[in-house]
């Protein structure tokens, strides 16, 4: 089949990003996760199926199918941008190895197009799926949350064995690989917790960053929108400081590291 | 801040010398209103251009003259500082009609002392009938007089009653050869004329002229070696004293003669462009490629060890601030237009050179660190991108923007060089070209480029069209038939290409009319000898002596516009939703939403005193019922109100926008453009020059559409209407990628007098060396789609509010408004809000 019929669910398409990749990117967020993180900051991204969120006080259909022929034009209308900054496209998600086929042939076209492409996944998929995408991919934004795996489990209702196996098989694979982490108070914000963490990361083959994502409230309002709860309420966002200590706490580990994507 | 080049320290003269020159509230004076005024009266036998020259003489021998405390550079044209001489030989009467209120007034408000009133007073009633607006208004079509006036469709009120100004003068040939040097040349000029020769009076004039505005520059230098030389004896503080025996050096070598060092190089740019301002009062005086003609005397120093950098910098800084010393009052009116206290002198640096090789230098760096130091509206300062611009020059660039001062502007020179070539420009000179006043592009030192000859509201001909040609009650346009009557959308666009076609015709009149009177009465002599060709023709600027010759009136509103035809076309003639007669009276009833605001308390007056007239006795209930039925239009009939805002709710929530990267949406907003542009290019002026369109509306989309009606696209009557080139207010959704993608799809090579894109950031895209970086990416790819120009507001939006509530911690908060940045606190209210509620690009 041509991969521009090839089709997909997706709920956002974000132009002139420069926090998800390097350079300017446009983000084609999937619809659909296998978990479900207590902090997650896109409540819409989770539920496969296409729901109504209120938004402004004004009902909004989230999710829609497309092909990835009808993708690329809004895709390619920025490659001026991705050219002069070294950007391109991200898939985001949701988790995108939920729709493995899509991202594939996603990618595929873009390649074809001669863009950067890069994925953000926490890679708790079958590898088989994260096969599939692997020959279209420069860089490989994983997310590894915690190395405990039941309190993994507590917090995005996954233990973290398959995402911790997947993340040595992509390392081996030779694509650019960097380790990201929400950083989340009450969850994985102590200096051990993310020291572990880093430690792993530095001992995958080839990776070289690894990046503190301060834990952020901005999506709170949208679980009222889809009228559900929102767990996390008396979180504060992790202060300056704070993330300060634990990113030179990340880096006693030698990789290169950041706040921030 | 890592790899940033060229960080130098500010030094603590600086901010001494800014804190001076904020310290009170600008003042108007009157000295040289007085003095135009003895002089004229005691030449009223000679000819116009001897009588510019003498005026000018007479003025430099006796205006007062001050040294500020602290200043390294001399020369001040008032007293006290950032204060404002008049110029009653361009117009009067409205400053004397200001004498009270223009120290209370809400934009850019000057205090006048009563001794100053009463000098002016005494001088004014000689000019009744002899001024260059009163020349202007009599060589006027009645016609285009009336649009202008009394109908607002255009407005070229700022040459109407002021000095053109908007030139690059040749500051190089100045620096080079000092006046003396350009004395001779027109005295070789006067010595070569043939008597028998048809211009030869017109020409020896104004060579003569020359030669006695160039004396009279240099024994005004001479007046400032003077004082400083008697402040250095009585000074007790030893190095002062030294800086003004230094001063006084300085200001007996130039600008007389050729500058030899740095220093003089600084003292005598600062002579050409202080006095260019006493002159005439026409703003947007701009200094152009300073990094290009001052480098041989930074080069010549640095390399003798003579100067260092520290050093270099800190006169740098001095002229910045010396620059924010000039101010000008304008009418009120016009200061709404203009506002901020806008002198508008753009300095750009960086680009190509003559050869097309980079020409970018230390000093191109020291500029911009100097708009750092000095963080105040002047001077614009600008820089020229091209493929070949040095990255560590535009991350500098970035640096200054990421300050918030919506500092500096940046302009292509991949667009704008075969622009201005498509004109007639030769390709070396178009290659040298700098920026005036606001976006314009020209060729410095050749051009007499007339820009920003006048307003043009695109949104008033299409008014027009639904009023078949009629406004007020009188058939002011061509009767293009009914609107509602009309079958297809393209005779609706026709109409409305008819209507701007017509007031386009009635604007050249006008422009050429005050074109032809400032020839006539306000000559500049002084001004003329540093645009060439003017002693090789013996011709003022004025009179066409420049190699370069245009006229540049701008037009904006291509956003309404575009929305609104495209939401006529949808809901009329697609899906017939509504009916024309319907979307008329919508607009007609403002949707159905009442006028709120200055707009509301003018219909209420209107509405009370016609009553009045009628006999009806006016008390306060009877003016709050007035302002009650205008503000929640309960005039209304409640069926038909709500349908009108169903219409409004159509228009916003079910057709496209432009800004939105919609290919079909841009390439109509692309029509709607050239239907100006194209249609202003078919015109010439009196000086043998064509014109050329710019798109842009300096800050008039505020005061401008406060006289605008209910537009088709949903925007509530008396509103601003969009900025610049870019989309309306709010209407952008994509990000700021997807709005320069749709700005780009505009033809603005054809606007060749200039377009102006306003995009606004928050702070945090600019973060660190890779936001810096993403950032100049974003610019770069802009104009590798052949943008023309692009500036940027920086601050975020609770800083505002902020400063609209607070106004006295925020006195020197920059803000960029439109081709210039202003104080945001001396803005008008609906100004301040227009910028606060510009679409802020978030991630």
């Amino acid at each position: 089949m041509n991969i521009y019929e090839t089709k997909g669910r997706i709920f956002n398409i974000q132009r002139f990003s420069i926090h998800d990749g390097p350079g300017i990117r446009t983000i084609v967020f999937f619809k659909g996760c296998y978990m479900r993180c207590a902090w997650c900051c896109n409540p819409e991204s989770q539920s496969y199926e296409i729901e109504t969120m209120i938004e402004d006080g004004k009902a909004k259909t989230v999710g829609k199918d497309v092909t990835v022929g009808e993708l690329m034009p809004e895709i390619l209308a920025d490659q001026t941008y991705y050219r002069r900054s070294g950007g391109g496209v991200t898939l985001s998600g949701g988790e995108i190895l939920g729709q493995a086929d899509f991202a594939r042939d996603l990618l595929c076209a873009c390649k074809e197009a001669g863009l950067h492409t890069a994925v953000e996944s926490t890679a708790n998929a079958p590898f088989e799926a994260i096969e599939k995408i692997l020959p279209y991919l420069d860089l490989y934004l994983m997310d590894i949350k915690h190395m405990d795996s039941a309190k993994h489990k507590e917090f995005t209702t996954a233990g973290n064995e398959r995402i911790l196996e997947n993340a040595k098989r992509i390392a081996k694979s030779g694509v650019e690989l960097i380790i990201r982490t929400p950083v989340v108070p009450g969850f994985n914000d102590t200096a051990a917790e993310i020291k572990a963490i880093s430690k792993f990361a530095s001992t995958l083959k080839g990776v070289k960053e690894h990046h503190l994502l301060p834990y952020h409230r901005l999506g709170q309002d949208k679980y009222d929108g889809l009228g559900r709860k929102y767990s996390l309420k008396c979180i504060e966002p992790p202060p300056k400081e704070k993330m300060e200590y634990l990113l030179s706490v990340a880096e006693e580990s030698g990789l290169k590291c950041q706040i921030g994507g | 801040m890592e790899n940033i080049k060229f960080v130098i320290e500010k030094s603590a003269r600086i901010e001494k010398l800014i804190n001076a020159l904020y310290a009170k509230m600008p003042e108007i004076e009157a000295e040289r209103g007085v003095l135009v005024t003895e002089s004229y009266k005691q030449t009223e036998a000679l000819p116009i251009m001897l009588r510019r020259s003498a005026a000018f003489a007479h003025i430099l021998e006796n205006i007062p003259i001050v040294i500020r405390e602290n200043e390294l550079i001399v020369g001040s044209a008032t007293k006290a500082p950032r204060g404002c001489q008049v110029f009653p030989e361009y117009s009067y009467e409205w400053l004397e009609a200001e004498f009270d209120t223009v120290a209370t007034r809400a934009a850019d408000p000057f205090y006048i002392s009563e001794n100053t009133k009463s000098a002016l007073k005494q001088a004014y009633p000689y000019w009744k009938g002899k001024t260059c607006s009163d020349l202007a208004k009599s060589n006027m079509a009645p016609a285009a007089y009336e649009a202008f006036v009394t109908h607002g469709m255009f407005t070229p009120g700022n040459y109407f009653y002021n000095g053109i100004g908007h030139v690059n003068v040749n500051y190089e040939k100045v620096l080079r050869l000092g006046y003396r040097g350009i004395m001779a040349e027109a005295q070789a000029a006067l010595d070569k004329l043939d008597v028998s020769c048809p211009e030869y009076v017109r020409r020896h004039n104004f060579l003569t002229a020359v030669i006695e505005s160039c004396e009279a520059v240099v024994l005004y230098a001479r007046r400032y070696a003077k004082l400083a030389r008697e402040m250095a004896k009585k000074e007790t503080d030893e190095t002062r004293k030294a800086e003004l025996e230094q001063i006084a050096t300085n200001c007996l070598h130039v600008p007389e003669h050729p500058a030899t060092s740095f220093y003089e190089a600084c003292q005598s740019f600062w002579f050409i462009q202080l006095l260019l301002q006493v002159e005439s009062s026409g703003h947007s005086i701009s200094p152009g490629r300073f990094d290009q003609y001052m480098y041989p005397y930074y080069k010549k120093d640095m390399e003798a060890g003579k100067i260092t950098k520290e050093q270099a910098q800190e006169l740098i800084d001095c002229i910045w601030v010396k620059l924010n010393d000039i101010n000008k009052v304008r009418d009120a009116g016009s200061a709404d237009g203009f506002a901020g206290y806008g002198m508008f002198q753009n300095l750009i640096v960086g680009g190509q050179d003559v050869h097309g090789m980079d020409a970018t230098n230390d000093l191109s760096y020291m500029c911009l660190e100097a708009s750092m130091h000095v963080p105040l509206p002047q001077p614009s300062i600008s820089i020229r991108v091209w493929n070949g611009s040095p990255e560590s020059l535009l991350i500098k660039a970035a640096a200054l923007t990421r300050l918030g001062t919506g500092l500096p502007a940046y302009y292509n020179d991949e667009i704008i060089i075969p622009s201005i070539m498509a004109r007639g420009v030769t390709l070396e000179d178009a290659r040298d070209y700098c920026i005036i006043g606001c976006v314009e592009p020209q060729k410095g030192g050749k051009t007499d480029g007339w820009h920003d000859a006048a307003f043009f509201n695109m949104c008033r001909p299409l008014e027009l069209v639904f009023s078949r040609g009629v406004d007020k009650g009188v058939q002011i346009g061509p009767d293009t038939g009914d609107v509602t009557q009309m079958q297809t959308f393209e005779e609706v666009f026709e109409a409305y290409k008819t209507q701007q076609a017509y007031f386009i015709k009635l604007l050249v009149n006008a422009n050429n009319a005050i074109d032809t009177a400032h020839a006539t009465r306000c000559p500049l002599p002084f001004q003329s000898c540093m645009v060439e060709d003017c002693i090789g023709r013996g011709k003022a600027l004025q009179e066409g002596g420049a190699i370069y010759n245009f006229t540049g009136p701008q037009g904006f509103g291509i956003a309404n516009n575009t929305d609104g035809l495209l939401a006529i076309k949808q809901l009329v003639f697609d899906e017939k939703k509504v009916t024309m007669s319907e979307f008329k009276a919508a607009m007609d009833a403002n949707f159905g939403y009442g006028v709120q605001g200055a707009a509301a308390e003018r219909i209420t007056s209107e509405i009370a005193c016609k009553l009045a007239e009628q006999g009806i006795e006016i008390t306060d209930a009877v003016i709050r019922a007035i302002y009650e039925e205008v503000t929640m239009a309960n005039g209304i009939d409640e069926t038909k109100k709500a349908r009108y805002r169903e219409i409004k709710r159509l228009i916003e929530e079910t057709c496209p926008k432009y800004g939105n990267d919609i290919y079909e949406v841009d390439m109509f907003a692309r029509a709607v453009a050239n239907s100006y542009t194209k249609e202003v290019e078919k015109y010439k002026n009196p000086r043998k020059g064509v014109f050329q369109a710019g798109l842009y509306p300096v800050s008039a989309n505020v005061p401008l559409g406060g006289q605008t009606g209910a537009t088709p696209d949903g925007r509530l009557a008396f509103t601003p209407l969009a900025d610049g080139i870019g989309p309306a207010s709010g209407r952008d959704v994509k990000g700021p990628t997807a709005t320069a993608n749709s700005v780009a799809k505009l033809e603005q090579g054809v606007a060749s007098n200039g377009t102006l894109l306003n995009q606004k950031f928050h702070p945090s895209a600019l973060a660190g060396m890779s936001g810096l970086s993403k950032f100049v990416a974003l610019i770069r790819s802009y104009f590798d789609q052949k943008g023309m120009h692009v500036q940027f507001n920086v601050v975020t939006r609770e800083t505002l509010l902020d400063a609209q509530q607070n106004p006295e911690k925020y006195k020197t908060l920059v803000v960029r408004v439109a081709g210039y940045s202003a104080l945001f606190t001396t803005l008008s209210r609906s100004l301040q809000d227009d910028i606060i509620n510009r679409t802020e690009q978030g991630f």
